[in-house]
């Protein structure tokens, strides 16, 4: 199909399991079982080329887990990624801009610190240049080169951030949380930054965020995450018309409006459950104000993708089912 | 008057350096009400959290409160020793911050530890104090609380460790409590819970609330009034509906502007441009004057001030604008 071949990532029931047992000799003596956590316990998507996928959900759903299983910062432990692009082209943008950068390093040696790495062949004076014209393209002056980054404020850091990334000319950036270290007004300019270099270098983000209002600024398409499952993909005008997933309404539901102030409302209850024994069935079905006897044996399985739109939910599959084919 | 529990006039709080003295509050005047939620807002370095502290008498040193008044329910506070703001602190103001893990000492139980706060304030015995500590921890929707109650904080989630820290900023019955950034830590289902209870307390027991926070979403939702900060002054007061749908204040404006929508789609967002100066280096007259788009020469030279402790904006634009 002609949407396929523009994917420039896709993913294909990805999983990845972390040990997080007693020591050997404490299951020895304590007979305790070997345990495993599910970070990411099999998901699907696919991006296409130019635009931004959101991965959203609360703290632990696996969400960076995902960001560092593209990036190939972990090995995954079942599933496919295939990206159909260059690797030297993918790059990542971190949460805290005052941990990933070097404190010792100028700000010019980490700008062009990928240059040097990916195309060590690449003179001194044309490293020099690009460094300038990065450091102008995210908007601070060349001059700033010879500073150290204690100089910098939050958001000039995270720029220089995006500034090496993209000194390796990606096409495809992984950005994780890039502003949720950042006051609002700081992270405008961020996130408006962000668009534009989106839009003038045909850049493909991965948008790592827990926040549902920046994600529906940033995201073309927005990927619902719970304890390591996608439980919801719609596009971004689409999910927040017409949410399906439980989840996803009371996610909604809880963010502060600030249209509607001093609004009361009924927050969802109960938390969260432990990544490492996840309920039975559909892992939502504890919090979930509509489950029946199906949720709480079989667990809702991801279904084809039906105009781009899929739920892993019993209850909305039926609503949806209707006219299509699947 | 005499509902007024929380009165602070032109405080002004200074940090001495070898390098001259630094003002991290500048001309704060509050009040606060029984049963009224304040919502304190500002970017990081605006100096809210100071102000919370200078009202918990917690400044660091050499920070210190250089002029101005604080009175609690018609007492003043500002001038008290140690000694003295310690039996006020959690008897009479109750404080609840960011992080639970680092306000709950991790090698007690959290019953041992109510209990202890509970006897520290008041006459009651050890049975009676335990009696009270599980009421506290019903009062905040802790489930089975008779086993709860001889856990450690580290077998409670955060959410659930957030609640055992209000129970605790409750034990003395406060008139007021001080909530820094109670939420922060918080995922947003949970956050939600949160401030639905501290909402619900501060109704139910008639508590005046100082909420600190730099989340615009989290006052629109909880605080009844709204204090802006901006480089240690205060930019606007005034009723949360006012302050987040007509802000007057073009740095309020500006920080309304620049949050992303869930209504409405903008292809970009309202920027500031620059960010807010250091302590160090505030502009002369209105510390907004350089990132202002309608900065005159009297924003340049005068700093514009609230009048009266109701409310308004500290704006020479504005308040010639608006009538009297």
């Amino acid at each position: 199909m002609s949407i396929r071949s523009n994917a420039i990532l896709e993913v294909d029931a990805l999983e990845r399991r972390f040990d997080v047992s007693a020591p050997w000799l404490n299951r020895m003596i304590e007979r305790k079982p070997i345990q495993t956590l599910r970070a990411v316990d099999g998901i699907d998507f696919v991006i296409q080329r130019g635009q931004t996928l959101a991965l959203v959900g609360e703290s632990g759903c696996g969400k960076s887990t995902v960001a560092k299983l593209v990036t190939g910062l972990h090995a995954p432990s079942g599933g496919k990624i295939r990206f159909h692009g260059d690797r030297d082209r993918l790059q990542m943008i971190f949460q805290d801009p005052f941990a990933s950068l070097n404190p010792r390093w100028r700000v010019g040696r980490i700008i062009a610190e990928p240059l040097r790495t990916l195309k060590p062949d690449t003179p001194d004076d044309i490293v020099s240049a690009r460094v300038d014209e990065l450091l102008e393209t995210v908007g601070l002056a060349a001059a700033d080169r010879v500073k150290f980054p204690h100089e910098f404020s939050g958001g000039q850091r995270q720029r220089i951030s995006i500034a090496r990334a993209l000194a390796g000319e990606p096409e495809f950036l992984v950005c994780d949380e890039p502003t949720s270290a950042l006051d609002v007004s700081v992270q405008a300019q961020v996130l408006n930054l962000m668009k534009k270099l989106q839009k003038e270098m045909e850049l493909t983000y991965l948008f790592i965020s827990h926040d549902l209002s920046v994600v529906r600024h940033m995201a073309d398409v927005i990927a619902v995450m719970y304890l390591g499952r996608i439980v919801e993909i719609q596009p971004t005008a689409d999910l927040f018309a017409n949410p399906l997933h439980p989840y996803t309404q009371l996610l909604l539901e809880t963010i502060p409006d600030l249209e509607a102030p001093k609004r009361d409302r009924s927050p969802m209850g109960g938390e969260v459950p432990s990544p490492v024994s996840p309920p039975k069935g559909c892992t939502f079905h504890p919090r979930c104000p509509i489950a029946f006897d199906r949720c709480k044996v079989e667990r809702p399985e991801r279904k084809v993708e039906v105009h781009n739109r899929r739920v892993a939910c019993f209850a909305a599959e039926t609503k949806l089912e209707g006219p299509s084919d699947v | 008057m005499n509902d007024i529990v929380l009165d602070v006039r032109n405080l002004r709080v200074e940090f001495p350096t070898r390098k001259g003295t630094l003002t991290a509050v500048d001309d704060v005047s509050l009040q606060i009400r029984r049963g009224e939620i304040l919502g304190m807002v500002g970017e990081s370095g605006a100096g809210k959290s100071m102000t919370g502290m200078a009202i918990l008498g917690l400044l660091e040193p050499p920070g210190r409160i250089a002029a101005g008044s604080i009175h609690l329910s018609g007492d003043r506070i500002d001038t008290l020793d140690d000694k003295a703001m310690q039996t006020i602190r959690g008897r009479r103001i109750g404080a609840i911050f960011q992080d639970p893990l680092t306000s709950l000492n991790p090698l007690f139980k959290v019953g041992d530890q109510l209990v202890e706060t509970i006897r520290l304030h008041t006459q009651l015995d050890k049975s009676q104090a335990r009696e009270r500590a599980k009421e506290l921890m019903r009062e905040v929707g802790i489930p089975a609380v008779d086993e709860r109650i001889d856990n450690y904080p580290h077998q409670f989630s955060g959410g659930m460790r957030q609640r055992i820290v209000i129970a605790l900023a409750l034990s003395g019955e406060p008139e007021l409590i001080v909530a820094d950034e109670p939420t922060t830590a918080l995922d947003v289902s949970i956050q939600a819970q949160i401030t639905a209870l501290l909402k619900r307390l501060c109704r139910e027991r008639g508590t005046a609330v100082m909420l600190v926070t730099h989340d615009m979403g989290v006052i629109a939702e909880t605080a009844d009034r709204v204090a802006v900060m901006y480089a240690g002054r205060l930019a606007e007061v005034g009723d949360v509906d006012d302050v987040v749908r007509r802000p007057q204040h073009p740095y309020t404006r500006g920080l309304m502007g620049s949050i992303p929508s869930l209504q409405n789609e903008v292809e970009e967002l309202q920027m500031i441009p620059g960010s807010m100066p250091r302590l160090n280096a505030i502009p002369p007259g209105c510390a907004f004057n350089p990132r202002c788009d309608h900065a005159t020469a009297q924003c340049r030279a005068d700093m514009p001030r609230i009048n009266g402790a109701a409310g308004g904006v500290a704006c020479w634009l504005a308040t010639q604008g608006a009538p009297a």
